[in-house]
C-alpha cells in the first residue's frame, strides 16, 4: 500500500503542468472557463496539439502511434488535463472505434483508418442505439443484407452524439435474423456521405443540440468495412462498452467543478453570510467531497488491480454509477446555488456574451444540469449497470 | 372531516378541466410559450368571463370574495398542462396586495381591469444580493416634500415583461436586512426611469430584470402604509406559495401517471419495462410523494383558508415538501423515459423543468425547512 507517486511521475506530472501553462491556447481556454461549447475546429486543434505531443492516444499500443505508458501515468496524464479544465476528447474515433479497428481490423483496415483517428482528421460517431433498443441494445433491428460485395443498410439509429459532424459511423447491424438476439450481429463502419444516409437533430431540454437521428435508406457499404467477422458484432460492442466505461468516472473533473462549486458559493450573500456557510448547503458540499474521494480511491484501486494484470470488469459499472451520480449531484447544487439566477433561460450561442442577466456563472448553470439528466441513461442506464454488478459481481 | 369540494368548487374545476383538455393540448401550449407575448390574451379573456380572474378578489374590490382553497383548484388544474398563462403572478401574487391594502384609487384603477382581464401585473420582490429573503433590500426611495425617488435593481421579475404595472419592494428607511423600512410602491412601466430587460426562463415563461433610475412617485403610490411592506408582502407570497404548490401538485400528477402509462408500452428484454421490480417500486415512489404533496396541500391550503394560527408553518412545510418532491417526481420520470425523457419534444422534460423552478421560487426546499423550525 502506498499512495504516492514515484519520482518519474511527478517529474512526468510538472511536465504537463508546464504544457498547460505555456501551451494550452489562450481563446479556447477561455471559452471553457465560461463554460461555452466549443466549435469542432476547436476541439480538432486542441487534440492535434496533444497528438503532437503524443499525448493524445495514450490508450494505444505503441505500434499504432499510442504509448507503453504505465496506467498511474495515464491516469496523471488525464487528470492534470481534467484539473486544468481543458477541453475533453471526442470519445467516438480515438476510444471506441480505433480500439476496435486495432484489436479486429485488418491491415488494410489499420492502414485506412487508424492514421486519420490519431491526427483527427476524421470525426467518428456511433451508430449503437436505436428507437426500440435503449437498454437492451441486443434487439437492434438495422439490417445489413449482404449482395455481392456490398451491404445494402435499412434503419434507424438514434441519441447518435454529433452525428451531424461525423464523417463515418461505426455500427451494429443486423446480418442475421436468429433465435438467440446476440447473434447474427455485425460491426460495420459506413462513410457518412454514402447516398442514402439521413440525420435529423434531436433537441434536448437544455436546448442543445448534441444528438441525432440517422436513418439509412439502402445506403450501400463494401463488405471490405466489415470489422471481425460477420455475427461478431455483439462480441466486439462488448469490448468497446468496456473501454467507454473504464475512466467514466471523471475524477478530476468532478473535482474541479466541486471546487468551482465552493469558490462561488463562498461569494454569494445570503442574510448576513455567504451561502457556503449555509450549514445546510454546506454539509451537502462535505458530503459529496466525501462520496467523491470514496469514488476516487474505488478508481484508483481498479487502476491498482489493472496495473498488476487485472482487467477492468464489472467494476467498471460501479465507477459509472458513481461518477454519474456525482456528476448529477453537482450540477444540482450548482443551480441550487444560483438560486432565481438560475432561471433565466438564453441559446447556447448567447452564452457568455453580455446578452444574458446575472453574473456571469449563471447562464450555463441550468442547461447544464438539465443536459446532465442524460448521463444516468447514457452508456448503459444506471439501472442497467446496477443489474451488471448484482449479476456479475454478486452472482445473483 | 371532509376533503371533498363543494358543488360550486366542483363546478369551478370542472370548468378549468374542460379548459385544460379542449383548448389547451401540448402543441397549442408549446406555440404559445414560444411566442413573443409568452402566452394567449385570448385565453386571458376567457378566464376573465368564467369569473376565474375576479375568484380570489374581494366582493368589495368587484370579485368573488372566494379563498385559497379556489385559487389552488384553479392552479392545481392549471399544473396538469403546465399554463403559461401569469395567473400567479398577476392574480395570486399581486393583485391580491392591492386587495388587502390598496387605497381606494388604486383598487379602482387596477382591479376592475385585472379582474376584467385588460391588465397585468409583477411582483418585483428579489434583488440579485437577497436570494430568497424578502427583508434584504437595497434599492431605495427617497423622501422629496411629497414625492419619492426610488433607484435600484430587481432581478428575475415574473411575467415582468407582459406587466402594465408592477408593484416593488423598497427600502424607506433602515439598512440591508431590517425587517422595518420596507414599503411596497405601485408603478407604471412606462413610468420615466423605468426600464427591463425582458428575457425568456427554462420553465417556458418570461421574467425581467428591472432598473430603476430616479423613478419620481408621489406618496399616493404607496401601498398600505409606509414601511408596512415586509408584512403585506409576506402575506401575498404565502398565498402564491399555496398557489404554486397546487400547480406543481397538478404537474406532479400528469408525470408519474405519464411515466406508468409509458413504462407499461416501452418493452425492453422482451417484456413492458414497468414489468421491471426496480421501477415498479420507483414508481411507488414517485406515487407516494405526489400523495403526501397534495395531503400537504390540503391541509396548509385549509387551515391558509380558515386563517389557522399555525397556517404559516404549514405552508413553510408544504414548500419544503413540494421542492422535494418535485425534484424526485421530476428526475425519475426523465430517468424512467429513458432518452426520450431529455429531449425537448417530449412534454416530460417540460413539466419537469417546471417543477424544477417552482422549487426554488418563494424560497428553496432547504430555506423553507429552517423557516418551519422557526415557527
Amino acid at each position: 500500500m502506498d499512495l504516492n507517486f514515484s519520482e518519474e511521475d511527478i517529474s512526468f506530472q510538472s511536465e504537463v503542468r508546464d504544457f498547460l501553462t505555456n501551451e494550452y491556447p489562450d481563446d479556447i481556454k477561455e471559452k471553457q472557463d465560461k463554460r461555452i461549447p466549443l466549435k469542432k475546429e476547436e476541439v480538432i486543434r486542441w487534440q492535434k496539439l496533444l497528438a503532437s505531443k503524443g499525448w493524445f492516444a495514450i490508450n494505444w499500443p505503441k505500434e499504432y502511434g499510442g504509448t507503453d505508458w504505465s496506467p498511474t501515468k495515464k491516469y496523471i496524464l488525464q487528470n492534470e488535463l481534467a484539473s486544468a479544465n481543458a477541453p475533453v476528447l471526442i470519445p467516438f474515433g480515438v476510444n471506441m472505434c480505433g480500439p476496435v479497428i486495432y484489436s479486429f481490423g485488418t491491415e488494410e483496415q489499420k492502414k485506412e483508418h487508424l492514421d486519420k483517428i490519431l491526427n483527427s482528421d476524421v470525426w467518428w460517431c456511433q451508430g449503437y442505439s436505436e428507437p426500440g433498443s435503449g437498454s437492451d441494445l441486443a434487439s437492434l433491428q438495422t439490417k445489413a443484407e449482404k449482395v455481392d460485395d456490398k451491404y445494402i443498410v435499412n434503419g434507424t439509429k438514434t441519441w447518435t452524439t454529433m452525428a451531424q459532424h461525423a464523417d463515418w459511423i461505426f455500427c451494429l447491424v443486423r446480418t442475421e435474423t436468429s433465435d438467440i438476439k446476440q447473434e447474427g450481429i455485425s460491426f460495420l463502419l459506413i462513410d457518412m456521405k454514402s447516398p442514402g444516409i439521413e440525420v435529423k437533430p434531436i433537441i434536448t431540454i437544455d436546448g442543445s443540440h448534441e444528438v441525432n437521428m440517422v436513418y439509412f435508406d439502402n445506403v450501400e457499404v463494401p463488405t471490405k468495412n466489415l470489422i471481425g467477422e460477420e455475427g461478431q458484432g455483439w462480441n466486439i460492442a462488448k469490448f468497446l462498452l468496456m473501454h467507454e466505461r473504464s475512466g467514466i468516472a471523471g475524477i478530476a473533473a468532478l473535482k474541479r467543478e466541486l471546487s468551482r462549486l465552493k469558490e462561488i458559493s463562498a461569494t454569494i450573500e445570503n442574510g448576513n453570510g455567504v451561502l457556503f456557510d449555509d450549514l445546510d448547503f454546506r454539509k451537502k458540499i462535505e458530503a459529496t467531497e466525501i462520496e467523491l474521494t470514496a469514488t476516487e480511491f474505488t478508481e484508483l484501486r481498479t487502476l491498482s488491480a489493472m496495473s498488476s494484470g487485472g482487467a477492468p470488469g464489472a467494476e467498471s459499472s460501479i465507477l459509472k454509477i458513481k461518477g454519474t451520480e456525482l456528476q448529477q449531484t453537482i450540477s444540482e447544487l450548482f443551480i441550487e446555488m444560483l438560486g432565481y439566477y438560475a432561471h433565466p433561460f438564453f441559446e447556447e450561442d448567447k452564452i457568455g456574451t453580455n446578452e444574458t442577466v446575472g453574473p456571469d456563472y449563471a447562464a450555463p448553470g441550468m442547461p447544464h444540469y438539465l443536459n446532465y439528466r442524460k448521463v444516468s441513461i447514457y452508456g448503459g442506464s444506471n439501472e442497467i449497470q446496477r443489474n451488471v454488478i448484482s449479476k456479475a459481481i454478486l452472482g445473483l | 372531516m371532509d376533503f371533498n369540494f363543494n358543488e360550486e368548487q366542483s363546478l369551478i374545476q370542472g370548468q378549468v378541466s374542460q379548459f385544460i383538455q379542449r383548448d389547451y393540448d401540448w402543441e397549442k401550449r408549446q406555440e404559445l410559450s414560444n411566442s413573443e407575448r409568452g402566452f394567449s390574451d385570448e385565453n386571458w379573456k376567457q378566464f376573465a368571463e368564467l369569473g376565474w380572474l375576479g375568484i380570489s378578489i374581494s366582493e368589495e374590490a368587484g370579485g368573488f370574495g372566494g379563498s385559497s382553497l379556489d385559487t389552488m383548484i384553479i392552479m392545481e388544474e392549471f399544473g396538469k398542462g403546465l399554463v403559461v398563462e401569469p395567473f400567479l403572478e398577476t392574480i395570486v401574487l399581486s393583485a391580491s396586495i392591492l386587495d388587502d391594502a390598496g387605497s381606494k384609487q388604486q383598487k379602482d384603477e387596477i382591479l376592475n381591469k385585472v379582474i376584467e382581464g385588460n391588465l397585468q401585473l409583477a411582483t418585483a420582490f428579489s434583488e440579485p444580493q437577497s436570494r430568497f429573503n424578502l427583508e434584504d433590500i437595497v434599492t431605495t426611495a427617497t423622501k422629496q416634500d411629497d414625492s419619492y425617488l426610488i433607484n435600484g435593481f430587481k432581478s428575475v421579475v415574473m411575467n415582468g415583461p407582459a406587466a402594465d404595472s408592477f408593484i416593488i419592494s423598497v427600502r424607506t428607511s433602515g439598512s440591508q436586512s431590517d425587517k422595518e423600512g420596507i414599503t411596497l410602491f405601485l408603478l407604471d412601466s412606462k413610468q420615466n426611469g423605468v426600464s427591463k430587460r425582458d428575457y425568456a426562463t427554462v420553465d417556458g415563461r418570461k421574467a425581467c430584470e428591472l432598473t430603476l433610475e430616479d423613478v419620481s412617485v408621489s406618496s399616493a403610490s404607496i401601498i398600505g402604509k409606509e414601511g408596512g411592506g415586509l408584512d403585506l408582502l409576506q402575506n401575498a407570497i404565502n398565498r402564491a406559495i399555496l398557489a404554486v404548490s397546487a400547480e406543481a401538485v397538478g404537474a406532479m400528477e400528469v408525470l408519474y401517471k405519464t411515466t406508468v402509462e409509458y413504462t407499461k408500452t416501452r418493452e425492453q428484454f422482451g417484456q413492458a419495462i414497468g414489468k421491471f421490480q426496480v421501477l415498479q417500486h420507483r414508481m411507488v415512489d414517485m406515487f407516494m410523494e405526489y400523495e403526501q404533496a397534495k395531503s400537504l396541500l390540503y391541509m396548509a391550503t385549509i387551515k391558509h383558508s380558515e386563517g389557522a394560527k399555525d397556517a404559516d408553518k404549514a405552508i413553510a412545510g408544504l414548500k419544503y415538501h413540494i421542492g422535494k418532491a418535485g425534484k424526485f417526481i421530476g428526475q425519475q420520470s426523465v430517468q424512467l423515459h429513458g432518452g426520450m425523457g431529455v429531449t425537448e419534444e417530449l412534454n416530460v422534460g417540460h413539466y419537469f423543468k417546471r417543477l424544477t423552478t417552482i422549487g426554488t421560487i418563494f424560497g428553496n426546499s432547504d430555506y423553507h425547512l429552517v423557516k418551519y423550525s422557526k415557527l
